[in-house]
């Protein structure tokens, strides 16, 4: 019993570092068609700069120090994002794929960049002594980062949906993933909207850079590439451009990679997981919770 | 094609073959003479690339199939060949031979999965495919692929006359025909009528579907043929490097596949080629130059950057994919005529 308390809860915050990286992805997807294959260079530039800022208070009280490095690596996920969109994906509005590729290039040499000036050995992560403690659930000793990961992305979930149901630049946001010519056509500025997709979805990104940071304990440059494919996979099997979708997707995937990998061997998890999208996409090529066909 | 372009064909590939018989040292290009074992290793590199971007540029090029894991195909063609001859002790025409059935028919059933679903969920599903065939590997399921360490070929596994230093031509000559036949088929393969069909799927399949005949049927066929090419594409390199490694099954270098096809310039398969022969040359040399002398005196703000191969490269990409959409076999196509004449008047 305490062993499947355990796998829930892990799976859990698991499923929630997919869940903050697949919402970006998601919704610049839904609005943009974009892409964005430099999502984990921004989970992994937030890592590092949670790491440095955290690094930087060397002294004062640890929470404090965590709590800098939070912020630092959102904002650091937000601002290395709108500059991308503004920078590199602006210019090739017209040229689908190119945005795809130069978001390719962008992932490439970021992650070249962080490996040579860190090294590719993974940094150990300094914590607040209550973080690397346990608290016993069911008889499950449950380490406190996997709450943390847990409150925040649903924090971040319900902050979500509250900016996309009850606010105007949500509703924009809404609608231009429902139709975007139809946006435009009636005079709202859609290029703001994609600004700010990006800047939510880099936020979300830089947040799960240090969460992943606080969940594993370590930060290395490789991370980024592998959270990403498993995002992707959630942003699929979810549904493009479904938030609600990414969330519930993301907990499945979680649990799945979790107690497979748990039970069967190591590795049989990631697998599974990857024939849960192909088996989703053949019986429902739109995700569980999508619109129609993709 | 027309004659001209034949003659200049044959010229290159007359030069190509009896290169290893050229001893003169191009300072700057190479480290050692032409003729030298390093430069006809990397040369030989760099036709394999040059074969491989062919093969990733009938998928995505030709019939613009974004695939993302054209990777798995070459890994297979490595993987296959070295587990057939290293584990189970095959000789080289049998561990061929089970390699060109993997070959089909794991591009077949990937594909014909893959293909029910279109655009970016078809780059997401291959992806997906190529990223659990890494973590296979990456497994060693069965004690098979090594895991991590990758898997050599080690000593008395090849015949005599493919392995050594000495015998570095012999793999030099085996990469440029792979490169001169996938060369032949993949021209041959998109100027077929089938061929022509890829690429009106690539400007509009619903208008091929509308016309009768059936997007999948040919998009499959693109798919197999591409990734039958890729494998052989691995059997050369497993005998260059005389061993398999996991790098070679990651999406990364998936990534570095299409960064190559789109710095020849998508779409034509010479570009392509080219792509793939200046992207593993510049890695190769990158990786020297970054420990170059002249590189260790800089500060390390810059240091770091210029001695990191795929920063470069990815840089590189960035500035070619804004600026210069069409690739190098843009650039050449654009430059004046008279530089376009030249090779024609050396004939």
């Amino acid at each position: 019993m305490s062993t499947i308390v355990l796998l829930i809860v892990t799976g859990l915050g698991l499923g929630a570092l997919y869940f903050l990286i697949a919402a970006g992805l998601s919704l610049i997807w839904g609005l943009m068609r974009v892409l964005n294959l430099a999502h984990g260079a921004f989970f992994t530039v937030a890592g590092y700069a949670g790491f440095f800022a955290a690094a930087s208070l060397g002294g004062s009280s640890p929470w404090l120090q965590w709590f800098v490095g939070l912020i630092a690596g959102t904002l650091a996920g937000g601002i290395f994002a709108v500059l991308t969109e503004t920078l590199l994906i602006r210019p090739l509005y017209r040229r689908p794929v190119g945005q795809v590729l130069v978001t390719v290039g962008l992932a490439l040499a970021t992650l070249a960049l962080v490996e040579g000036t860190f090294g590719s050995d993974p940094r150990q992560v300094s914590l607040p002594d209550w973080m690397t403690a346990t608290t016993t659930i069911l008889g499950a000793a449950i380490p406190n980062t996997r709450f943390v990961v847990l409150l925040l992305a649903v924090l971040v979930l319900l902050g979500l949906l509250f900016f996309l149901r009850r606010t105007r630049y949500g509703l924009i946001i809404r609608a231009g993933v429902e139709n975007r010519a139809m946006v435009s056509a009636l005079g709202i500025d859609v290029g703001r909207a994609f600004t700010l997709v990006f800047a939510i979805g880099g936020m979300a990104a830089g947040l799960a850079g240090v969460l992943g940071a606080t969940y594993f304990g370590t930060i290395d440059p490789s991370r980024g590439t592998t959270m990403l494919i498993s995002a992707f996979i959630v942003v699929v099997i979810g549904g493009l451009g479904s938030i609600g979708g990414s969330a519930l997707a993301a907990v499945i995937v979680g649990l799945l990679q979790q107690f497979l990998n748990f039970y069967a061997a190591a590795g049989v998890g990631d697998f599974a997981v990857v024939l849960l999208l192909a088996a989703v996409l053949l019986l429902r090529p739109g995700g569980l919770i999508g619109r129609g066909s993709a | 094609m027309s004659r001209r372009g034949a003659g200049a064909l044959a010229l290159i590939g007359l030069a190509v073959i009896l290169l290893p018989f050229v001893h003169v040292t191009l300072p700057g290009f190479f480290e050692g003479p032409l003729d030298s074992p390093g430069t006809l290793n990397l040369l030989a590199l760099c036709f394999v690339f040059g074969a491989l971007a062919l093969t990733y540029d009938i998928v995505f090029g030709f019939t613009g199939l974004l695939s993302f894991g054209h990777a798995l195909y070459f890994a297979a063609g490595v993987y296959v060949t070295a587990i057939a001859l290293a584990r189970w002790h095959w000789s080289l025409p049998q561990a061929l031979a089970l390699t060109a059935v993997v070959a089909l028919l794991l591009p077949l059933a990937l594909g014909a999965v893959c293909l029910r679903v279109h655009d970016i969920s078809f780059a997401m599903v291959t992806l997906a495919f190529a990223e659990a065939a890494s973590i296979l590997v990456l497994q060693n399921p069965f004690g098979l692929t090594g895991g991590e360490e990758g898997l050599a070929l080690g000593s008395g596994v090849l015949p005599a006359a493919l392995v050594g230093v000495a015998n570095t031509a012999h793999l030099y000559w085996i990469a440029a025909g792979l490169l001169l036949a996938t060369c032949a088929i993949g021209w041959w393969a998109v100027n077929s009528p089938p061929g022509r069909v890829w690429q009106a799927i690539r400007e509009n399949e619903r208008r091929v579907a509308v016309l009768g005949l059936n997007p999948y049927a040919y998009k499959l066929a693109s798919f197999v043929l591409s990734g039958f090419l890729a494998a052989a594409a691995g059997v050369a390199y497993l005998l260059l490097q005389g061993g398999a490694n996991p790098q070679i099954t990651t999406a990364s270098f998936t990534l570095v596949l299409l960064v190559m096809v789109v710095l020849g310039g998508v779409g034509t398969l010479w570009g392509a080629v080219i792509g793939g022969i200046v992207y593993e040359y510049l890695d190769f040399r990158l990786l020297e130059f970054s420990n170059a002398s002249v590189l260790q005196n800089l500060p390390p703000i810059l240091r770091v950057p210029l001695s990191e191969p795929l920063f470069i490269l990815g840089v590189l990409f960035i500035v070619l994919v804004l600026f210069l959409p069409e690739g190098l076999g843009g650039l050449l196509r654009r430059a004046p005529a008279t530089v376009r004449a030249l090779p024609a008047e050396k004939r």
